[in-house]
């Protein structure tokens, strides 16, 4: 008997041919929990892959939400990051198990997430997984990095290519805050064009990816992407 | 984190000043306490904020430094937060030993796979590598002046009997259960006790496992107790380091207590979640002081509780008759047929329909409860093709709150209810049926506390309880004896009028 990592509650598993042959993931969560998830799909923005389905039509011009539009014609950041990809809407379950994942540290929830990386993952061409790094205070405040906790449960190597310069919360600060901060991150990486992946909890404003991203093209990066758990 | 122990005592890695070998708390065979240095000028305020209490670091404001040098001068102690043995974690906080509610991580404060308690995460994470902190310096001495109570209401004959046993037990630090039934008026039997334990200097706190309970006894007691500070404490509340002799709290916040009273008495012993979750039943232990009394307060204890009580194992007092002297309507059963089945096709039993319709055509307000959200969804549309004010509601309802509002303020007529409103709601004069009370969700308790529902008014002490069903169980028929034994009790005792 396994128990889902969100709720608890005991899982009958599903034992049936495909399992047995395609050695499928031990179910991590129950099907009540994951219903509570909603996946992005449809028609999403080309650059940040927000859900345009429900976006006003002054908000966006053909699959481009207007906040890609704004980065994409800001001489400074235009192309920077090639595209994100992000799996969940950032809706109120996924935020409280975000939080409790993240804020209250209860590491077991990245196996939650692991089949919706995993699948992801497989069409998304990349040389290298590289988390957002977290400050030194913060990341003994949290006892682990969120983002990279990720790729570890998901079955691969992060590539720590990043660290970070200043330390304030990101989430107490407004867009234009974020976006004209100096660079936050540093890195000693020279690549000789690798394909990134940047691996992170939630995209908000993008501003952070696009530092990372920004910092990693001059490293030598041929290209950087990025994937996301959710989308806010 | 981790430690280095140099010369029997612990010394937190950040606060080295040469290198040595360090390792977290947990791999450390004993914690080596200090002893109390008399002459160490001690932070009062860390006293308030950490006497009686486990805390984490983070819980606290205080610089490391500080609570370390707490620590070399005896004032403070470090206990594990996990300890394991046979490679079997128990968390030291809340109790759990239950190896599904235990994850590992690679740990940034250790740097080793760390284990941690998911079960009291919320609480802040307790892993092998943290520290608990208690105190261990004098204790805070509440200044008490007699009298403390401020109440002139008077006891009924059976509160007052229950009332001096409740004085007792916390005079002699026993166990005391208070079997009250519904309406009996069980805060007021406390006052006398609460009032003999502050006057002698003791610390008290009133736990319940409901917030509601908290907030509504917290005016109450802070009234009849107006020259002590009391503390109110649930999720979120502001009173979270307020050291008082008087502390009301739900069973949870109890998890940050550490040998801190000398009373605790405990409201609703058997309702959810304390019945069912073994960590809250745990941090009401860890929260007496070795040397306390107890005091359960209930309605329906459970039937081990009763055959104890019976059997002479348990220390009881009954209180069997309402403040009001009238006997506890007896619940009177009505078998319905298969009333799911008919459901289907859209159909109430005949007998139920026709309860309902009275009730419409005399205006009298009831009350209906269903054992299934869903069973409940499919009735409503039938019943508000009688009435449509007509409302359902259930512990998930975002109204909850405004339903039962509106129930007190006579806009609803009719309300279905889960066993959500089983217990805690007065509405003073109301008829209650059950459908389906063959369910096995309506155990002998929750009958109980339902028919409790009924007759609670002086005005209104009589009033109907009916349980429709589709065969009799057990709980069924204790709950009716356990009524009517209570009554029988009553009116041998004379504390019955009518």
């Amino acid at each position: 008997m396994s128990h889902c990592q969100i709720c608890m509650t005991d899982m009958m598993p599903q034992i049936g041919w495909r399992a047995l042959f395609l050695k499928e993931d031990p179910f991590s969560i129950c099907r009540e929990c994951a219903s509570k998830f909603e996946e992005i799909k449809g028609e999403t923005c080309r650059s940040c892959d927000r859900s345009l389905e429900n976006v006003a039509p002054q908000f966006k011009v053909d699959d481009q939400c207007a906040d890609c539009i704004r980065w994409e014609t800001d001489a400074e950041w235009a192309g920077v990051l090639d595209r994100n990809y992000s799996l969940l809407t950032y809706n109120t379950f996924a935020k409280e198990v975000l939080a409790r994942y993240k804020f209250r540290g209860d590491y077991a929830i990245a196996f939650a997430f692991v089949p919706f990386i995993k699948q992801r993952l497989q069409s998304i061409p990349f040389d290298a997984l590289v988390p957002i790094p977290l400050s030194e205070e913060r990341l003994y405040e949290r006892g682990f990095n969120q983002s990279e906790a990720l790729i570890i449960a998901s079955g691969y190597k992060p590539t720590n290519l990043l660290t970070r310069i200043h330390s304030e919360k990101q989430s107490k600060k407004s867009r234009a805050e974020r976006i004209h901060l100096p660079q936050v991150f540093q890195t000693e990486a020279s690549l000789s064009n690798e394909k990134v992946l940047l691996i992170d909890d939630i995209y908000t404003t993008g501003s952070t990816l696009r530092h990372a991203a920004k910092l990693l093209k001059s490293a030598g990066a041929q290209s950087v992407c990025s994937l996301t758990l959710a989308r806010g | 984190m981790r430690f280095a122990c140099i010369d029997s005592k612990l010394i937190p890695e950040k606060l080295l000043t040469s290198p040595e070998q360090t390792s977290p708390i947990s791999t450390f065979e004993q914690v080596p306490a200090q002893p109390l240095n008399p002459d160490y000028p001690y932070n009062k305020d860390l006293q308030q904020q950490l006497s009686g209490k486990q805390l984490l670091i983070e819980d606290l404001i205080f610089p490391l430094s500080e609570l370390q040098a707490h620590y070399e001068n005896g004032y403070l102690l470090y206990r594990k937060g996990i300890i394991s043995t046979k490679n079997k974690p128990t968390c030291t906080r809340c109790g759990n030993h239950d190896p599904h509610y235990f994850a590992a991580f690679p740990c940034a404060r250790c740097k080793e796979e760390c284990t941690y308690c998911r079960k009291c995460l919320m609480m802040g994470r307790v892993s092998a590598c943290t520290p608990l902190l208690s105190w261990t310096g004098p204790l805070i001495a509440h200044e008490t002046n007699p009298p403390q109570l401020s109440w002139d209401g008077t006891l009924s004959t059976g509160q007052q009997l229950a009332s001096e046993r409740v004085v007792q037990a916390i005079k002699e630090n026993k166990e005391l259960l208070c079997w009250a039934v519904c309406g009996a008026g069980k805060t007021e039997v406390l006052f006398q006790g609460i009032d003999a334990a502050l006057t002698a200097g003791k610390r008290v706190c009133l736990a319940t496992p409901r917030t509601d309970v908290v907030l509504e006894l917290t005016p109450r007691l802070k009234k009849v107790f107006p020259s002590i500070p009391v503390a109110s404490l649930y999720g979120g509340s502001e009173d979270r380091h307020l050291n008082a002799p008087l502390t009301i709290a739900t069973t949870h916040q109890l998890l940050r207590f550490y040998q801190a009273f000398d009373a605790v008495i405990l409201d609703e012993v058997d309702a959810f979640p304390y019945s069912v979750d073994e960590s809250l039943q745990y941090a009401v232990r860890q929260s007496r002081k070795p040397t306390s009394s107890m005091i359960y307060l209930t309605a329906t204890p459970n039937e081990k509780w009763q055959a104890d009580c019976r059997q002479g194992k348990r220390d009881y007092v009954t209180i069997p008759a309402r403040f009001h002297r009238h006997p506890l309507p007896v619940p009177v059963f009505h078998w319905c047929g298969n009333w799911e089945k008919g459901l289907k096709k859209e159909r109430l039993p005949a007998n139920v329909l026709q309860w309902i319709k009275k009730r419409l055509l005399d205006g009298k307000q009831c009350l209906l409860f269903v054992p299934k959200i869903e069973r409940m969804n499919d009735i409503l549309p039938l019943v508000r093709k009688l009435h449509p004010k007509i409302e359902a509601v259930h512990a998930e309802d975002p109204n909850r709150k405004e339903k039962v509002q509106a129930m007190r303020k006579k806009d609803i007529p009719i309300l279905l209810t889960t066993t959500i409103l089983e217990r805690g709601v007065t509405f003073p004069n109301i008829d209650v049926a059950v459908l389906g009370a063959e369910d096995r969700i309506f155990t002998e308790s929750a009958l109980v506390q339902i028919a409790g529902r009924v007759g609670r008014s002086a005005q209104a002490p009589s009033g109907e309880i009916i349980f429709f069903h589709y065969g009799k169980t057990n709980a069924m028929i204790r709950a009716r004896k356990q009524i009517t034994r209570m009554n029988e009790e009553a009116r041998m005792k004379g504390l019955i009028d009518h």
